[in-house]
């Protein structure tokens, strides 16, 4: 057998050096040889999205948000005169490719700028590259807030809240407003995010209201399709109330299940990303509940910066993809929004001449950025100050869906753990004097 | 002639890897990626030889990406770090192996599929250890005691990967033309004779193992040097499925194959998701497709049909 493999390969290498030399020539003619002087003929935008698997319910959205708003931006002009161009990528193949990708993306599309990611992973992993590689990256919607507290970073900046405040903003509200509970029980998705949330939700609870008996801790695993010996549990424990951080179908499966055996109608649900399910459950989930946002995301915003903008998004996005904007739409909406107003800032700066990457970075520090709804500040350590919008299921004739009554739009600066400390150990100093100083709610004219 | 002839095409090969990452400098990472995952399915290649097909090498490349990752802030040397993750996945191998080398077909591809799988729920769920899902930064390690410019690591890395790929690649053509290698493919043929002749089947099968865990030891021990972030991602039942694939579209027929095909599984799925983001999937399984179909000896096994029906003409 070895001997005919040596004849053959014997002869194989003549034509492998052709199909090499053929294949080097072919890849060699990509190779582009730039140099960025004055003002471009385009702005070159990566952006990370999950366009397969499970998170694609986030992705898919985003994509069509950044699709419609690029597309509006350079209808009018794009960024001083500079139009945009998206470059999209998935995450769903995982980090590796992701790396791979960003790495592609820079060094052979030559992008100026990167929106990265919806996975935590993701985040953690390219914020040291961008600082390698000097290429200023918004992370537009991963949560962790490990990022900032952990590392100092130049060209690394989240133009949303964090998990901190995300997970705040509801349990405040909880207290504050519907504080006649004694017990609670949690149902989160078997990884990081559920794990922190929990604690955090723990952690707020127990220096808040002391004496809360929890009982009972279920993290299904991530993906779980059947959720009904969670809901018979619940049945058997009868808590007042029950967390539940998780999203896309997994959220969805469990609200159906619950309320096909009436536990929605027995315990207060606290669900920190329900705003995001909301239209795909419907009337599966009654009123009275309590919805967050990972911001103060939802289009039916009590006071808007700029209302007609928010109407007009809300309206053309649904011209486009036949549902209503969810949070990672308004998410891209707020990278979009970063980066015309840092560009803006930057030539201001310059007096006119175009940013070099490190320029175009250090305006991003202390920038403050209109969004959909309020405007959003970028601290001096990259992380976003963005307000959180928590409210209660209400049933309206006018919709399919639950909207939001009573709403609360909890301030950046109350919620978000202040430059240089660990979230877990802020929340623990925590003074009950903070809900004393929680908004009002508003119901808005749905 | 042939030993000559397999080292020009190796020479080649490496000059061709080389010049393709220095004139596209982010194939670099594409290309480094692609030979640590090479330098796994060469694992998978030899027990290929002695018809067992294992789900669950992921196993040993991510164990070796998490010990260095664990290990990099203590040892932050990549040239100690490496030998270190590739020898702890060679031993997990050698207690794992005395266990599965006792079955065979669906059995071995199953019960490595399934610790593979248990080792990726501890990833997954020890989170307070291993930071979950999240995953670990690997901290800056040196070079033969220099800490390189990202640039130069990236080459460092390479350079080592195509050392490491060159070298397994030479070990593992000797150990298939040696008794040892004779003895896997006789393993596949009928083992009952192998018995009758006085050879260990099991020993013969765990010493392959063994091995191969070595070889994806040093895979992921690269890949995590060089994404210098690790997750419980690489050790998914799919990261597994991947190598077989990769194993499939190469083609077992030369040591050749597994590199081949692992350049040519990264370069099209880079592509594929470059050209169509929200396709490449389908791409992907086509090429699969249509080498599974229409030729079966994989990417390699086209490339010798080509040069025989050539010589014929």
């Amino acid at each position: 057998m070895s001997t005919k493999d040596e004849m053959r390969s014997d002869i194989l290498t003549r034509r492998a050096a052709l199909a090499a030399l053929g294949v080097g020539a072919l890849a060699l003619s990509g190779r582009r040889v730039q140099a960025q002087a004055g003002k471009p003929d385009e702005i070159k935008v990566g952006i990370a999205t999950y366009l397969s698997g499970p998170a694609s319910v986030f992705g898919v959205p985003a994509r069509q948000a950044a699709e419609l708003l690029i597309e509006e931006l350079n209808a009018a002009g794009g960024i001083a005169g500079v139009k945009l161009r998206p470059i999209f990528f998935d995450e769903g193949p995982g980090v590796d490719h992701f790396v791979a990708e960003y790495r592609r993306l820079v060094q052979s599309e030559k992008v100026d700028l990167m929106f990265a990611a919806i996975s935590s992973a993701d985040c953690l992993a390219c914020a040291p590259i961008a600082e390698e590689m000097k290429r200023p990256t918004l992370l537009w919607d991963c949560s962790t807030q490990r990022i900032f507290e952990e590392a100092h970073y130049d060209y690394v900046f989240r133009t949303i809240g964090n998990s901190t405040p995300e997970v705040l903003a509801p349990v405040l509200y909880l207290l504050k407003y519907k504080p006649n509970f004694s017990t609670v029980a949690v149902v989160n998705q078997d990884y990081v995010w559920g794990r922190d949330s929990w604690t955090m939700f723990k952690t707020i609870v127990e220096r808040l209201k002391p004496g809360v008996r929890v009982v009972a801790e279920m993290f299904p695993r991530f993906g779980a399709t059947d959720y009904s010996s969670e809901v018979t549990r619940l049945l058997a424990t009868k808590p007042d109330v029950v967390f539940n951080a998780s999203w896309g179908g997994d959220l969805d499966t469990f609200i159906r299940q619950a309320a096909d055996r009436k536990l929605l109608e027995r315990s207060l649900f606290v669900l920190p990303l329900g705003e995001s399910s909301l239209e795909r459950v419907g009337k599966s989930l009654p009123p009275g509940h309590i919805i967050g946002a990972r911001g103060d995301h939802w289009f039916l915003h009590p006071s808007p910066e700029d209302a007609k903008r928010l109407a007009a998004f809300t309206e053309n996005f649904r011209k486009r993809t036949g549902v209503y904007p969810i949070y990672p739409c308004f998410h891209m909406a707020q990278a979009v929004f970063a980066m015309k107003a840092a560009y803006e800032k930057a030539l201001v700066t310059k007096g006119g001449v175009w940013p070099t990457d490190a320029e175009l970075a250090a305006a991003f520090k202390g920038l403050q950025f209109p969004s959909l709804t309020s405007p959003v500040k970028i601290r001096e350590d990259g992380q976003g100050l963005a307000n959180m919008l928590v409210g209660t299921t209400v049933a309206d004739p006018k919709y399919s869906f639950p909207i939001l009554a009573d709403m609360v739009v909890f301030p950046g600066e109350m919620v978000t753990t202040p430059v240089g400390k660990s979230s877990f150990e802020w929340l623990k100093t925590l003074e009950p004097d903070i809900l004393s100083r929680v908004p009002q709610p508003v119901t808005s004219r749905g | 002639m042939s030993r000559y002839a397999d080292l020009v095409l190796t020479l080649l090969a490496a000059a061709f890897v080389l010049a393709l990452s220095w004139a596209v400098p982010w194939l670099r990472f594409v290309m480094t990626i692609a030979i640590a995952k090479g330098l796994a399915v060469l694992g998978i290649l030899l027990l290929l030889r002695a018809g067992q097909v294992s789900f669950g090498h992921a196993l040993y490349l991510s164990l070796a990406a998490y010990v260095v990752a664990f290990m990099a802030a203590r040892i932050p040397e990549v040239l100690l770090l490496l030998p270190l993750a590739a020898v702890v996945a060679a031993s997990i191998g050698l207690l794992v192996g005395l266990f599965v080398s006792r079955y065979r077909a669906i059995f071995f591809g199953m019960l490595n599929l399934a610790l593979s799988m248990v080792f990726y729920s501890m990833l997954d769920k020890f989170y307070e250890v291993t930071r979950g899902g999240d995953g670990i930064r690997v901290p800056v390690t040196s070079f033969a005691g220099v800490v390189l410019s990202p640039d130069q690591q990236s080459w460092a890395l390479l350079i080592l990967a195509l050392v490491l790929a060159v070298g397994f690649g030479a070990f593992v053509r000797l150990y298939l033309l040696s008794p040892m290698g004779s003895a896997l493919s006789a393993l596949k043929t009928r083992e009952a004779r192998l018995e009758f002749m006085g050879i260990p089947a099991r020993r013969i099968l765990l010493s392959a193992y063994v091995l191969s865990a070595f070889m994806a030891g040093c895979g992921g021990a690269l890949i995590a040097l060089s994404t210098r972030h690790v997750t419980p991602a690489l050790a998914y039942w799919t990261a597994s499925g991947e190598l077989v694939f990769i194993a499939i579209l190469g083609g077992a027929g030369s040591v050749f194959g597994p590199f081949l095909g692992a350049l040519a599984y990264e370069l099209t799925r880079t592509y594929a998701a470059a050209l169509v983001a929200d396709a490449w999937q389908m791409i992907l399984g086509t090429v699969l497709l249509v080498v599974i179909l229409f030729a079966p000896g994989g990417l390699w096994g086209i490339g010798r049909a080509l040069v025989v029906r050539g010589r014929q003409a």
